[in-house]
């Protein structure tokens, strides 16, 4: 048995042009690092731009949550197209509607407002990772 | 001599979260976009060849690409010819590493001291691949080039994604 048996696929958008791309880079990395590293399995996007065989099978098997930049959609896009469920679906944009005092600014360093906001965004994920756990949801196959 | 049109050489990053190499192929691909080569390069994300339009899968046909991958899986390389066109130079992170004798990167979040390094003498790699692309460029007969740009536009290619003049 796999040791992401059961994970929730986080797929982070991996943009290098906007601040909003190193904010939700951020949220991923706080939620499968800091707040649910037992339950959630991060995903390089350029693995499902390639079309990685290993890395499609793992998205079709699994519940996903993608945390998009802007609004090109690349992380849900990327899952759909590679056979994947988004269970879950954040925007960094429709967060930062949500928390005005938060501007992100910075790429490569965010500043502290851009990680707050990551956080924020986090954190409101686990409450759909958390409730992913307890209801045993699947897609009628084997986590691998 | 007329003066050719603006070229500028295409910086593509894998941007691998799961590893340190693919934090490190960003921050390079950023330290040259941003400040050692700002005015020759430009960027696209790699998931655009796929979740973006035709203007993005014809990135590389308006500029000649120089890709940064943090592993041996060379996602930015393979995704940018399977979609776009064959890019000039590929860079991998892990075996530049290895060549000049660094560390492991570690710490896909926040860089340890490896990683730094090894963001340096990528982006300064890079930089000189920058270079000699452009060099190169500079050499191509204002002829050739302008054939070059008519044939594009006889393909119907007339936009790039990248926002800037470029000789489509």
């Amino acid at each position: 048995m796999s040791k992401d048996k059961g994970r929730v696929v986080v797929v982070p958008c991996s943009g290098i042009g906007k601040p909003s791309g190193s904010v939700s880079r951020e949220a991923a990395y706080e939620l499968c690092e800091s707040l649910r590293p037992q339950k959630t399995q991060l995903v390089a996007l350029s693995k499902l731009v390639l079309g990685d065989a290993a890395t499609r099978e793992t998205v079709a098997r699994t519940p996903c949550v993608a945390i998009d930049g802007c609004q090109q959609m690349c992380a849900s896009k990327m899952v759909k197209k590679s056979g994947g469920t988004v269970i879950h679906a954040v925007a960094v944009l429709d967060a930062f509607r949500r928390h005005r005092e938060l501007k992100a600014e910075g790429i490569a360093e965010l500043n502290d407002a851009g990680r707050k906001l990551a956080r924020v965004m986090a954190e409101e994920l686990v409450e759909t990772v958390d409730a992913l756990g307890s209801s045993g949801v699947d897609k009628g196959a084997t986590y691998v | 001599m007329s003066e050719g049109p603006e070229r500028k050489v295409g910086i593509i990053a894998c941007s691998g979260e799961e590893l340190a190499e693919g934090t490190v192929s960003r921050l390079a691909a950023l330290r040259v976009l941003d400040s050692l080569r700002p005015h020759d390069t430009v960027t696209l994300c790699l998931p655009l060849f796929l979740a973006g339009g035709p203007d993005d899968r014809t990135f590389a046909l308006h500029h000649p690409t120089i890709t940064v991958d943090g592993c041996d899986l060379r996602c930015a390389a393979h995704a940018t010819e399977m979609y776009s066109n064959k890019p000039v130079h590929s860079l991998v992170v892990s075996e530049l590493v290895a060549e000049q004798g660094l560390r492991k990167p570690g710490g896909r979040r926040q860089l340890n001291e490896a990683g730094r390094q090894a963001v340096e003498s990528t982006a300064e790699r890079l930089a000189a691949l920058v270079d000699a692309v452009i060099s190169k460029e500079t050499h191509v007969s204002d002829t050739a080039r302008v054939t070059g740009t008519s044939e594009r536009r006889e393909r119907g290619e007339g936009s790039c994604s990248c926002g800037g003049k470029c000789a489509v």
